[in-house]
């Protein structure tokens, strides 16, 4: 239960962050990449800020044998490259620079009420789904079984 | 460098640190935005509850900001429907091919080293700055 009050008021701060940080505005991360025109620095340093505080905060929890409120840390596992990897990113990356939106800084911007936002959410999952169901049509016209449990476990 | 702000950006990016470890020291769990939204949409057994809280709290802190700072949704810059349909497709599907957005492998992932996290940033970075040139320079803004 404290777990899940956890996760409510992470997820509240992490939004808040999100939008003093300037994230919540297309304006912001369009012309953070815009590397070749007016570029605007400052995304740069949210990702130093937040950086700066996970570093040590990973550092600590190497030392715990379990999380405070959990049993177990559930983190991702893999370090080898591959394919997929670079690929999703790459194409992430193109929606990202294409519509200034990426997922947290969209769906805390859901609250605005806008319609484009709510347009970019929409798509956002059906792209999801569209992932799910080509995975799934591979693994079936391959005759492979899916690993559908290991989208659990990110980055 | 117009409208530079660095200290609302440290600020901000701090709160998202906090945020992030208390999700890792307190739940044991990545705070990675693109995974927690896929496991809530196709939802894996007794993991989804803690999900759809910090989507909750996401939307909490959405409506906090709309009151104590509205200038957050001052978007400055919405693509036509058309390109933000496009952009989401690209988002979702990518985010999942790549298992992971700008929270998962940017901030988390990097701070723990992560050689995946480490190079999906650069590829995102790259490709996001080749479309905003291609968009901005090449087809002239639309």
């Amino acid at each position: 239960m404290k777990g899940l009050l956890t996760s409510f008021v992470s997820g509240t701060v992490f939004a808040l962050g999100l939008g003093i940080s300037g994230m919540t505005r297309p304006v912001k991360v369009i012309d953070f990449l815009d590397f070749f025109g007016a570029w605007d620095a400052s995304l740069a340093f949210v990702m130093l800020g937040a950086i700066a505080v996970y570093f040590v905060a990973y550092r600590r929890s190497r030392k715990m044998t379990s999380p405070v409120l959990a049993p177990d840390f559930s983190l991702p596992k893999r370090s080898d490259l591959d394919a997929k990897l670079i690929v999703g990113a790459a194409l992430f990356g193109a929606g990202w620079g294409l519509g200034g939106f990426c997922p947290g800084p969209a769906l805390t911007a859901l609250a605005s009420g806008a319609l484009p936002v709510f347009i970019f959410v929409v798509a956002m999952a059906i792209g999801m789904y569209l992932h799910t169901w080509v995975t799934e049509l591979g693994a079936a016209t391959s005759g492979l079984a899916i690993p559908s449990a290991k989208n659990t476990l990110d980055a | 460098m117009h409208n530079f702000t660095p200290f609302a950006a440290l600020f901000g990016g701090i709160l998202i640190g906090l945020s992030a470890s208390a999700m890792l020291l307190l739940d044991g769990k990545i705070a990675g935005v693109s995974g927690i939204l896929a496991g809530v949409l196709k939802p894996i057994g007794g993991d989804t509850l803690w999900r759809i809280c910090f989507l909750g709290g996401l939307l909490a802190g959405g409506l906090l900001l709309r009151i104590l700072l509205p200038s957050a949704f001052d978007f400055g810059l919405i693509r036509p429907f058309p390109l933000l349909t496009i952009a989401g497709l690209l988002v979702g599907f990518g985010t999942r091919l790549g298992s992971g957005c700008t929270s998962g492998h940017g901030v988390c992932g990097i701070s723990r080293l992560s050689p995946r996290s480490l190079v999906a940033t650069a590829t995102f970075i790259f490709t996001g700055a080749l479309t905003v040139y291609l968009v901005n320079h090449l087809m002239g803004g639309s």
